[in-house]
C-alpha cells in the first residue's frame, strides 16, 4: 500500500468516523486492499466498494452515502467560487483596470516590490510564502490556491474540529499559514508609500484577500459538517436521553421516536432470544435413549434436560391526564417497540376512568394511536380510585401469578378515595407491580399525592421521568424474566 | 481458480466480466452486486447478502456457483443447528464396529507379550485411528473446505441461527479453517467463496459482520426487474412484460404487509404466459392476484385501485 495513495483514504475514514459509521482498523486495512485492486479511477466503483467494506447496517449505508458525497465532491474552487467570482472580477476590474490591463509588466514590478520589502521586514520564513500568496492572488491561480488552502489545512489539523465554536479558530490558522500576514505587512507598505501603482495593486489585492477569507470560511464549515456530524449528533442524543420527557421541544419528538425505537430494538435483540436453556448435569434419560436408538441405545450422544423460560407477561396502567401525558405517550411507544421480547402485552389508559387501548396501539402507528387515546379519554383530572375499580371490575380476572404491573402515574387522584385495598389485591395475585412516577422523590406524599399509601403493596416504585430511567426499569423486567 | 475454469467463462478479473458471466448463466447484477463478487473473490472475504425476501439473495449463490463451475454447499440455518449437524459428525455405527473387530484382533496382535505394560506400549504403536478421518462424517462447511477445486458456500439465512453458531462460524470466516479437537485444525485446501444471507430478523453481531463484505440488494428499478424477468421467462412478449413490470411496481408503492418480491414477479409472469394474456385486463389481474399478494388484507387493498393501476400500466406500455 502506498502512502500517497493511501492518504485520501485515511482521510475519508476519519471523515466516516466522524458521520457516526463504526469503522475498524481491520476494515481500514480492507478497504485500502480493494482500492488497490479496484483503484480510484471510477468514482462509482469507488463508492460501490467502500460501501462493502464499511457500511453495514442500512442506516450506516445512509450515512455513508452522505459521506462519500461530501467529501469526494470538494474541488475548492472550482465550482463553488466560479458562481461568486464573476462579481469579484468585476470589482477588481472597475477598481483598476489600469493595472489589470497591463497584467506582465505590473506584475514583475510588483514582485521587485514586494522581494525588497520582505527583505526590509527581515522576515526570513513567511516570505517566499507571502509572495507566493501573492502572485497566486495575482494571477488568480485558482487551482494552486486550493491547493495551497488543501495543505495549510493538512498542517493546521483541520481534521481535528470537533465543534462550531472552533471555525473561526481554525480558519485563521489556515489563513495564517498560507502566508497571509506578511502579505498584509506588504500591502499597508504599499499603502505607506503612496505610488499610484502600488496602490492600484493594494486595493486588488485586499479584494482578493476578502474572497479568499470566504472560501477559507467556507472550506471549514464544510470540514465541520464532514468531521464532527457524527459526534455533534452523538452529543445530541445523549442530551436527550437524559431530559425530562415532560420537557422536551416540539422539534426534539421526531428525533426522539426514533431514538425509543433504536433502545427497544437493542433490547428486543437482547432479551427475545434464549426460550431454553440447557441444563448442563441434568441428564435427560428418555430422551438420551430415543436419541441413540440407531447405535442400540448405546449412548453416543446426550440429551440434557432443559428449561423452557417464559416470556413475561406485562400490563401497563397509564394515567393519561394532563401533567404525565407526555411520559405515558413513551412508555406505551416502547413497551410496544419491545413487543418481540414480550409474549403478552395489554395496555389501559385512564383518567377520570379506566379504558383497554392495546387495540388501538397494535393498528395504529403509535403517534395516531396516542393522539386517539388522548382524544377519547386523556386531559380529565385523574381519578386513581374509580379507575383502579374499573380495572378490578373488567381485568383482574386476567391477571395471574406470572403478570407484572406497571402503573404509570403521578398518584395525584385530586383528594378522591385511592382505594388502596384494590391495589393490595392486585399486588396477591400478579407476580410484582412496579410503578413509575414522573415526580421527584420530594413531592411524593404532598398535596394530594398518594403515592406512600400505594407504595407498600409494589414491589418497585421508582422515579422515572427521561428515557434512559425508562431504558433501565424496561431492561430489569425482561432480565428478570430470562 | 483461475486456471482450473473451463475456456470461455472468462475468470475474475474485472467487474465487468463478473457482469457478463453471471448474465451468461440468467442472473442479471447490477453494479454492486457485481463488484462484490469481484472484490470477495480477490480479498478472499465472505459476503453477507441483506435484503428483502425474494430478491434473489439465494439465487446469486447458485448463479456463483454455475459461472465458475464450482459445487455449491448450502447450508440452511434454523435455531438450534449445531456444530454436529454444521461441521461434522462421528460415524458412531462405523466405530462400534471397529471396536468389534478391534476386540476379536486384539489378542493376536498384543497376545504375545505377557504383561500388561509391554501391552500398552505395543497398543501405544497403533496410532488412534478411532478418532481420525476415516470414521469423520463431514457436515457442510467441512465439505467446503475439503472440496479440491474450492467451492461456493451458501450459509442461508443466517440469522435464523443462534448467537452461539454465529460466533462459531467467525473462525472458518476469517481464517477458512475449523478445528476439530480430537484431530487438529482443517485448512481449506481452496478457500470457498463463501455468502451469508440474512433476512434482518434479528441484528448480527459486530465481530460477524466485520468479517464480512456487506452487500444489500434492494428490490430493483423498473428497468432491471424488465431484465430480469425476460431473462428468467424469455418467451413473454415485450408489451406484457413492461404492463407486468409496471404493475408491480405500483404494487410496491402502496403500504402493504408484505410487497410482492422479484421471485413472485417471475411467477405471475409465468401464469400469465400460461393463459396466453396479451394485455393485462382488470378481471384477469384479479384472478390471479394471489400470485403476487400472500395476505387477504393486501389483496384487499390493492383490489380498490386495480383499476386505475392496470389502466396506468397499459398506458406505460403504449397500450390503451
Amino acid at each position: 500500500v502506498t502512502t500517497a495513495a493511501s492518504e485520501p483514504l485515511r482521510r475519508f475514514l476519519q471523515v466516516a468516523r466522524g458521520a457516526g459509521l463504526r469503522v475498524s482498523a481491520a476494515e481500514g486495512i480492507d478497504a485500502a486492499k480493494a482500492l488497490d485492486l479496484v483503484g480510484y479511477h471510477d468514482r462509482a466503483v469507488l463508492k460501490d466498494t467502500l460501501a462493502l467494506l464499511l457500511a453495514k447496517t442500512p442506516e450506516e449505508k445512509m450515512l455513508y452515502d452522505d459521506a462519500f458525497e461530501l467529501y469526494f465532491q470538494r474541488n475548492e474552487f472550482a465550482e463553488p467560487d466560479d458562481a461568486e467570482n464573476p462579481g469579484l472580477d468585476a470589482d477588481a476590474n472597475a477598481g483598476d483596470g489600469a493595472a489589470n490591463e497591463s497584467g506582465g509588466g505590473d506584475g514583475s514590478a510588483a514582485d521587485g516590490g514586494g522581494s525588497g520589502n520582505a527583505q526590509g521586514n527581515g522576515s526570513g520564513s513567511g516570505q517566499s510564502n507571502a509572495s507566493a500568496l501573492a502572485q497566486m492572488l495575482m494571477r488568480d491561480d485558482r487551482a494552486a490556491l486550493a491547493t495551497a488552502m488543501e495543505q495549510a489545512a493538512r498542517d493546521a489539523g483541520l481534521e481535528n474540529i470537533r465543534f462550531f465554536t472552533q471555525k473561526n479558530l481554525y480558519a485563521r490558522r489556515i489563513l495564517e499559514r498560507m502566508g497571509l500576514r506578511p502579505l498584509e505587512r506588504d500591502i499597508e507598505a504599499m499603502r505607506r508609500e503612496a505610488t499610484p501603482q502600488g496602490l492600484g495593486r493594494a486595493q486588488f489585492l485586499e479584494g482578493k484577500i476578502e474572497a479568499l477569507r470566504d472560501s477559507v470560511r467556507d472550506f471549514v464549515e464544510r470540514s465541520l459538517i464532514l468531521y464532527a456530524r457524527g459526534e455533534t449528533e452523538k452529543f445530541r442524543e445523549e442530551l436527550l436521553k437524559s431530559a425530562r420527557l415532560s420537557n422536551l421541544e416540539r422539534r426534539d419528538l421526531d428525533r426522539m421516536r426514533v431514538l425509543v425505537r433504536q433502545m427497544a430494538k437493542k433490547m428486543a435483540a437482547r432479551y427475545a432470544k434464549p426460550r431454553r436453556r440447557r441444563l448442563r448435569g441434568h441428564l435427560d434419560t428418555r430422551r438420551t435413549i430415543r436419541r441413540n436408538m440407531p447405535w442400540g441405545g448405546i449412548p453416543f450422544i446426550t440429551v440434557w434436560k432443559q428449561k423452557r423460560i417464559e416470556k413475561p407477561r406485562v400490563m401497563v396502567l397509564c394515567d393519561v391526564s394532563g401533567s404525565v401525558a407526555a411520559m405515558a405517550q413513551f412508555l406505551l411507544m416502547f413497551m410496544y417497540a419491545v413487543n418481540e421480547a414480550l409474549s403478552d402485552i395489554r395496555s389501559f389508559a385512564f383518567a377520570g376512568s379506566l379504558t383497554e387501548v392495546s387495540d388501538i396501539l397494535e393498528k395504529y402507528p403509535v403517534e395516531d394511536a396516542t393522539a386517539q387515546i388522548m382524544a377519547t379519554i386523556g386531559y380529565g383530572s385523574s381519578n386513581y380510585g374509580n379507575s383502579f375499580a374499573d380495572f378490578a371490575d373488567g381485568w383482574m380476572k386476567d391477571v395471574t401469578n406470572k403478570t407484572t404491573v406497571i402503573i404509570l402515574g403521578d398518584a395525584r387522584g385530586n383528594r378522591t378515595d385511592p382505594r388502596t385495598e384494590i391495589i393490595r389485591e392486585l399486588s396477591d395475585r400478579c407476580k410484582r407491580i412496579i410503578w413509575l412516577n414522573p415526580e421527584h422523590r420530594s413531592a411524593w406524599g404532598t398535596g394530594d399525592s398518594d403515592m406512600f399509601r400505594y407504595a407498600p403493596f409494589c414491589n418497585l416504585v421508582t422515579v422515572c421521568n427521561t428515557l434512559r430511567h425508562l431504558e433501565r426499569v424496561i431492561s430489569d423486567i425482561l432480565q428478570d424474566a430470562t | 481458480v483461475n486456471d482450473v475454469l473451463p475456456p470461455g467463462l472468462s475468470p475474475l478479473d474485472s467487474i465487468e466480466a463478473v457482469e457478463a458471466g453471471l448474465h451468461q448463466f440468467g442472473y442479471i447484477a447490477n453494479r454492486q452486486i457485481s463488484t462484490a463478487i469481484y472484490i470477495a473473490h480477490h480479498l478472499q472475504k465472505p459476503i453477507l447478502v441483506e435484503g428483502p425476501a425474494g430478491v434473489g439473495k439465494t439465487e446469486l449463490a447458485k448463479s456463483v456457483a454455475a459461472w465458475m463451475d464450482l459445487p455449491l454447499i448450502r447450508m440452511q440455518c434454523y435455531e438450534g443447528l449445531d456444530e454436529s449437524k454444521a461441521l461434522y459428525e462421528w460415524k458412531y455405527g462405523k466405530q462400534l464396529l471397529y471396536t468389534q473387530i478391534l476386540k476379536d484382533k486384539i489378542n493376536s496382535v498384543i497376545g504375545q507379550e505377557d504383561d500388561l505394560t509391554a501391552a500398552l506400549e505395543k497398543l501405544h504403536g497403533f496410532g488412534d485411528v478411532f478418532f481420525s478421518h476415516q470414521f469423520l462424517e463431514p457436515r457442510p462447511l467441512l465439505k467446503s473446505l475439503q472440496e479440491p477445486r474450492g467451492a461456493v458456500l451458501l450459509i442461508d439465512e443466517i440469522d435464523k441461527s443462534d448467537q452461539e453458531f454465529e460466533a462459531f462460524l467467525l473462525e472458518i470466516l476469517s481464517d477458512y479453517q475449523v478445528t476439530i479437537p480430537e484431530i487438529g485444525s482443517v485448512q481449506a485446501i481452496v478457500p470457498p467463496i463463501v455468502l451469508l444471507t440474512s433476512n434482518s430478523t434479528r441484528d448480527l453481531g459486530d465481530a460477524l459482520k466485520r468479517r464480512c463484505l456487506h452487500l444489500h440488494i434492494g428490490f430493483p428499478d423498473d428497468k432491471l426487474e424488465a431484465k430480469i424477468i425476460a431473462s428468467r421467462v424469455p418467451q413473454i412478449e415485450a408489451r406484457l412484460l413492461k404492463q407486468i413490470v409496471s404493475f408491480v411496481q405500483q404494487l410496491r408503492a402502496m403500504d402493504l404487509k408484505k410487497v410482492p418480491s422479484v421471485s413472485e414477479t417471475i411467477d405471475w409472469a409465468k401464469v400469465l404466459l400460461l393463459l396466453h394474456t396479451a394485455v393485462l385486463d382488470v378481471d384477469l389481474v384479479r384472478d390471479t392476484l394471489n400470485v403476487l399478494l400472500k395476505f387477504e388484507a393486501d389483496i384487499e387493498a390493492a383490489g380498490k385501485q386495480l383499476a386505475g393501476m392496470t389502466h396506468k400500466a397499459q398506458a406505460e406500455a403504449g397500450l390503451a
